[in-house]
């Protein structure tokens, strides 16, 4: 290999010149189409597919115009105006909005999952069986199902508790807290059951209570679990549409979904510009946090579906 | 959280009874305590209010939620409760709660013009429908404010009286110069700028005359002279009907919760009742609804089926056309075909939405060279465009399950294959497949779940549109059930809740069936 890299400079080419001398055919032969090259055809095809929005609206973005016939000509004109009259909009209450309620709900989904995962993977007690089966059963209803039971019920309770009612911030995090036991505990009861028991008779006899065995032993070996539901609760919740919409009226309330989708279906005022540069902003550390964590993600996607 | 040693000391001391830390002081005692002091006294206010604005459901719960918390937090045994409480409570609030009182609300007319109770009902009727009593005194009558909120202050018998909306006229201290009240103490009274200001508030004003309905209510058309309008309406408990006092028309209750003449005119607003299965037989049997619904429901299970088939066959295609390790660069190509899956969905849906733009849109003006294609008002074309922005959103998430997948099957197997003479496509379809549909299949399951409820996509691409014509709700061809039950209860004019969760009802039950087909295929159920 490293040999014939030797006659073949354009890095790339190694492998299929080995092919071109087992079958004796030019280097971008009829039999290397059809084995390979047909594949690199297929992926660029795919790869402009993929990337051909998202460089539309990065230019968009930066297209100063700001409307949406401008933006059809990608790249042609670039300035960050765009992106300063965002610091005139509410752009950046719904970012730290969006923020908040996604980092509290991940929070609170990690600590109230894995300890609700704790005690069912530790604990042995009747109703436990019952308890798994129901969870299990209401993780296939999706809550926002019940979208409108949801906004009666806080109609409801808002007369009581304003702070808990519609457009709240506080019952919106609570009612995907509510959510989030349905979720998750599966997932991470599968990895609290890895834990070898004997680590925690072990700490026992060492005179541990069950508190201190839970939060300084057990919630320090799953950890990749915890940033996994962690990771998958802030991702989702950050792009959560129906319930937000619903809870949420005031403008300064919105969460970032809720109020780009405003922008983007505002056909009057049409401020693609605008939409274009908050969803660039939006996206850029969903995007990073994605890619850097990627293993991890794709990991958790697969392990709750399969048992084992 | 994780510094503090909430066991206290670690000694065998401790040791004797339980694990419990009820009598054991270490910083985690302090902060339990602080904790559960937080929570009662929230809690309790929260009863207390509850109990106050009458909201007897809210008061139970909580109450209920505060006892339970106290019996599991300073019991010695209940150790698992101790984990499970937080979760649990929240779940038996926004999950299963929630999904009780959707079935019940499918029982009920709940909606715009159904949404209180009778006595409120009784209430607006009365106070809705009244005019000036016909010879009856005028008031010189002055107009006063207190905390923003407007009030009528009049001599009654000589005695100053004063009230605002919500409450009646009731003798007050103040002073008067004979004939018009000039001040009242606690409220201030409105200077002549300040009436023509607000002069549309005041009109709408109206003070109850006494704590009996039927005495009617102060009003004033100018700021300075007030009358009596009473009811036209007058309600009598007894025979539980209204009567109109001019037509001497009487409107009795009907079971539909509203208050209805003999020749069948309603007086609005109605109250809140059951309704039995009439919102499941409106779906099903009402021309103009039915007609819509079941376009709505085959086009659910089209478009989650072929959002499932499209995703999975792309995302299948590409992970076998880079699984060949002479294909250079599969880790470059692999992570930017990821990139729609990393890109939020909900952004990258309102960017296809501008995109797709029939006038202004890139696709129709610069890749189709300035066509106007109706990518998303067209029936058909709107259908095919959810579709491929859903397969554009979707097949990164496939393609890195199936390459999983497909790496996991054994190089050997599909070696000996060879060796016995298999076509490639033969080997694909009796080896690769069937394995790979043994690890895919949960998640394809799951997937299809997803897409049956993709309100997001379809809510922010065509927002379900393009119309049916005619429908009473507003649906469209691309709407699927769960953007109906919106539409339904929140965007369609009427508020339709008592409709919109009938529909609810119905995904529960078809998503139920489906989970229920795919446990019995995976068998998980038997595992816990």
């Amino acid at each position: 290999m490293s040999a014939l890299t030797k006659t073949a400079p354009r890095g790339g080419v190694a492998r299929e010149d080995r092919y071109r001398i087992r079958h004796d055919a030019g280097p971008r032969g009829t039999r290397w189409w059809t084995e390979v090259g047909w594949r690199h055809v297929v992926g660029i095809v795919m790869v402009v597919i993929c990337v051909v929005p998202l460089l539309y609206v990065i230019s968009a973005s930066l297209n100063p115009s700001g409307t949406f016939t401008g933006s059809n000509r990608l790249f042609s004109e670039v300035g960050l105006n765009n992106y300063a009259e965002l610091f005139e909009s509410r752009y950046w209450r719904w970012f730290v909005n969006s923020f908040v309620i996604a980092v509290t709900t991940a929070i609170g989904t990690v600590l109230m999952g894995g300890a609700a995962a704790y005690a069912f993977s530790r604990f042995r007690f009747s109703g436990r069986r019952a308890a798994l089966t129901t969870l299990l059963l209401v993780q296939m209803f999706p809550q926002m199902l019940a979208v409108v039971a949801i906004f009666l019920v806080l109609l409801t309770i808002g007369d009581v508790i304003p702070v808990l009612g519609t457009n709240s911030t506080l019952a919106l995090i609570a009612v995907y807290l509510g959510g989030a036991l349905g979720v998750n505990t599966f997932l991470m009861y599968g990895f609290f059951n890895t834990v070898p028991r004997e680590i925690d008779e072990a700490a026992k006899i060492d005179g541990a209570g069950h508190a201190q065995i839970f939060w300084t032993i057990i919630l320090r070996l799953v950890s990749p679990i915890l940033a996994v539901v962690g990771l998958l609760s802030f991702i989702g919740t950050f792009g959560e549409f129906i319930i937000a919409k619903t809870v949420l009226q005031s403008p300064d309330r919105l969460t970032l979904a809720v109020g780009l989708y405003q922008w983007a279906s505002d056909e009057r005022n049409a401020p693609w510009g605008l939409f274009s540069a908050g969803a660039v902003l939006a996206a850029v550390p969903v995007v990073v946090l994605f890619l850097l964590l990627q293993k991890y993600i794709v990991g958790g996607l697969t392990a709750g579906s399969v048992k084992g | 959280m994780t510094e503090v040693s909430l066991g206290g000391p670690v000694g065998t001391r401790d040791r004797r009874g339980s694990d419990s830390h009820a009598r054991r002081t270490g910083p985690g005692w302090y902060v339990k305590i602080v904790l559960m002091a937080a929570v009662n006294a929230l809690g309790l206010y929260g009863v207390w209010t509850a109990v106050v604005v009458g909201s007897w459901g809210v008061a139970t719960f909580l109450a209920l939620a505060v006892a339970a918390a106290d019996w599991v937090y300073f019991s010695r045994r209940m150790l698992p409760a101790k984990y499970l409480y937080p979760g649990l409570v929240l779940l038996l609030a926004f999950q299963l709660f929630v999904m009780l009182y959707t079935a019940y609300v499918a029982f009920t007319n709940y909606g715009d013009g159904h949404n209180s109770t009778k006595e409120d009902a009784v209430a607006a009727i009365s106070a809705q429908n009244e005019r000036r009593v016909e010879g009856s005194e005028t008031f010189p009558l002055t107009v006063v404010e207190r905390d923003g909120e407007l009030g009528f202050a009049i001599l009654r018998d000589g005695e100053v009286v004063v009230g605002d909306a919500d409450t009646p006229l009731e003798p007050a201290s103040g002073s008067d110069d004979g004939a018009r009240v000039t001040a009242v103490d606690g409220w201030t009274t409105l200077e002549f700028a300040e009436l023509v200001s607000r002069s549309a508030e005041i009109t709408e004003l109206r003070v109850p005359f006494s704590d009996d309905p039927a005495d009617g209510g102060l009003r004033t058309q100018d700021g300075s002279l007030g009358f009596v309008a009473a009811p036209v309406l007058v309600y009598d408990a007894a025979t539980d009907a209204f009567t109109n006092v001019s037509t001497g028309v009487t409107y009795t209750p009907d079971d539909h919760g509203s208050f209805v003449s003999a020749d069948g005119e309603a007086l609005t607003p109605g109250w809140r009742v059951g309704v039995g299965f009439e919102n499941f037989t409106a779906i099903f049997t009402e021309d103009r609804l039915a007609g819509p619904f079941f376009q709505v429901l085959v086009w659910t299970f089209v478009f989650a089926g072929l959002s499932v088939v499209t995703t999975f066959a792309l995302g299948l295609f590409l992970a076998m056309v880079f699984n060949d390790p002479r294909v250079k660069g599969r880790k470059v190509y692999r992570s930017l075909l990821i990139l729609p899956y990393a890109f939020p969905a909900f952004l990258a849906t309102l960017v296809w939405r501008g995109m797709l733009n029939e006038k202004f849109g890139w696709i129709n003006e610069v890749l189709l060279g300035g066509a106007e294609i109706p990518w998303l008002t067209d029936p058909w074309l709107a259908k095919f465009s959810v579709l491929a922005v859903n397969l554009w959103l979707g097949f990164p998430y496939m393609f890195l399950v199936t390459t999983g997948a497909l790496q996991s099957i054994p190089g050997d197997v599909l070696e000996s294959a060879r060796v016995d003479g298999a076509s490639r496509w033969r080997s694909i379809r009796s080896i690769v497949l069937p394995l790979l549909m043994v690890s895919t299949a949960p998640l394809l399951i799951s997937a299809f779940a997803f897409n049956f409820n993709n309100f997001a996509l379809i809510y922010m691409l065509t927002g379900g549109g393009p119309h049916f014509e005619g429908a009473p709700v507003l649906v469209g061809h691309t709407d699927i059930l769960i953007s109906m039950v919106y539409s339904v209860a929140f965007d369609s004019g009427v508020k339709q809740y008592g409709l919109a969760s009938a529909v609810s009802l119905l995904i529960f039950v078809i998503v139920g069936v489906i989970s229920w087909l795919g446990f019995r295929r995976t068998r998980t159920l038997e595992e816990l």
